[in-house]
């Protein structure tokens, strides 16, 4: 990173996610070994969208912008934005990732289309289904006037957008940015088709790095971090919880679904991220892995964490996937992970990765089975960490974050 | 004075606007759809309900005319009679 680069700090976190709503009790659920995954999915299944937004608000969105809507709020109130946007709203921009977008929407108004015909199809199918639709609803509700736009890269989404918040930053485009990711897609129609290419687990399973891992466990939920420009947020006085510092985003151009087996593109991923971090492997005290629990990503995974970050160094860095216990969150899960990581890193909780059991021979690093563990930052300094994310198409993100020092 | 007819379709088309999202309580025929914050996606959906219960077609032209409740009652029940 060019030293003139402006750096990107973050002042606010929110989640929904099948753990709950809220950033912390994600965390503090998760490092307490409780699993969000019922009956092989992980569903939001408590969460009650009339307790935060009005019926206006309810009826225009779909599921996956509820769930942005009531991450960025929480994010917004603990940035400290609930009296008003603290930038001119032109310098505050938005964008928020997707898997798919409003799949509940295209299969309801699809229906209506069979059995009514088309003068019957919604007003509101569009508004509602198109990817961008969290973005604009948080934009408006917030009156966010910046950039915003929507970013599709499938389960790469949500940390692809946190990457180009931050050099949307960094440019000099925008003084904070509301990012993150969203998808609400338990239906039966994509359970059907991630069946159909074996990606699901077949016995409703979630155990990433274990030698029993069959595929993976589709969730549903969305994560919202508010950035800012460092100093911004200095001069306003804000509390600041982490430092969004590195970026770095790959591709295989390998295959659709498989990721490309050495790891290499995914491990060029990673070592970006911490070349704009100014980071060596040795400031790096844990990893977030994109962790699917299917065999080939958890295997391309760690072969990637090993040429990235030399192998000796990869064995001592604790390894643990949040999908463990809210399973795979699609286009949310690259921001929901990063919330993860900044809990971990503000708390110096690293939660397990739940169900690993069975080590597979192959895979030899620190899963961080059972229980919960304190992060040692091993240079006395802020702890860092990396947060992995892999997606269909071969799209690899890293994230490095880097927490306050405490 | 309003024939059941008409009396019917108040209460359907109030109806229909609260589930919009404006307090019932709130809805009286001299409402404006601007004060309810009933805009134009909303007002095709309410076309889409009267033309499925009533079988009177609203276009565009007809609802850019209605600027209160009053003024959508009084013409679906004139169409509707």
């Amino acid at each position: 990173m060019a030293p003139s680069a402006r750096q990107v700090v973050i002042t606010g976190l929110g989640a929904v996610t099948p753990l709950g709503v809220g950033a912390r009790t994600l965390h503090e659920r998760w490092a307490a070994g409780s699993c969000g995954i019922v009956g092989g999915e992980g569903a939001c299944a408590d969460f009650e969208p009339s307790e935060f937004l009005s019926v206006k608000e309810v009826r225009r969105l779909d599921r996956f912008s509820q769930f942005a809507i009531v991450a960025a709020q929480e994010a917004l109130v603990q940035a400290g934005w609930n009296e008003g946007l603290p930038y001119d709203s032109v310098r505050v921009g938005c964008v928020i990732g997707t898997g798919i977008g409003g799949i509940q929407t295209v299969i309801e108004q699809h229906n209506v289309l069979r059995e009514k015909g088309a003068k019957m199809v919604s007003p509101l199918g569009i508004p509602q289904l198109m990817a961008n639709a969290a973005t604009a609803a948080v934009s408006m509700r917030h009156g966010l006037q910046g950039q915003a736009y929507g970013v599709v890269s499938a389960c790469s989404g949500g940390a692809h957008a946190i990457g180009s918040a931050m050099r949307m930053i960094q440019y000099g485009d925008a003084d904070a940015v509301v990012a993150g990711g969203a998808e609400a897609a338990l239906t039966a129609f994509a359970s059907a088709s991630f069946a159909a290419m074996q990606a699901l687990s077949p016995t409703g399973t979630c155990r990433p790095f274990d030698a029993r891992r069959d595929g993976f466990v589709m969730g549903e939920g969305a994560g919202v971090l508010v950035l800012e420009e460092a100093e911004a947020a200095r001069a306003r006085g804000a509390k600041i919880l982490g430092e969004a510092a590195g970026y770095g985003s790959t591709s295989d151009a390998f295959h659709l679904t498989a990721p490309e087996p050495s790891g290499r593109p995914a491990a060029r991923a990673i070592e970006l991220a911490l070349h704009d971090a100014g980071l060596e492997p040795e400031g790096i005290d844990y990893v977030n892995a994109h962790g699917t629990s299917t065999p080939l990503n958890d295997a391309a995974e760690t072969s990637a964490l090993k040429l990235a970050l030399g192998d000796e160094r990869a064995h001592q860095i604790p390894v643990s996937s949040t999908k463990s216990a809210i399973g795979h969150l699609l286009g949310a899960a690259g921001a929901v992970e990063a919330v993860a990581t900044v809990e971990t890193l503000s708390t110096g909780v690293i939660p397990p990765t739940l169900g690993y059991e069975m080590p597979d021979p192959e895979l030899d690093l620190d899963y961080v089975p059972g229980e919960a563990r304190p992060l040692i930052a091993r240079n006395g300094g802020p702890p860092a960490a990396i947060s992995n994310s892999f997606a269909f198409g071969g799209h690899n993100v890293a994230l490095v974050l880097r927490g306050e020092k405490r | 004075m309003a024939t059941a007819q008409a009396q019917q379709v108040e209460a359907r088309v109030i109806d229909a606007l609260a589930s919009f999202g404006p307090d019932k309580s709130q809805i009286t025929r001299e409402s404006t759809f601007e004060e309810l914050d009933i805009d134009s996606l909303d007002l095709v959906e309410l076309a889409q309900i009267v033309e499925d219960e009533y079988g009177v077609v609203l276009k565009g032209e007809d609802m850019k005319e209605l600027k209160t409740v009053g003024d959508a009652i009084d013409l679906i029940a004139s169409r509707a009679g």
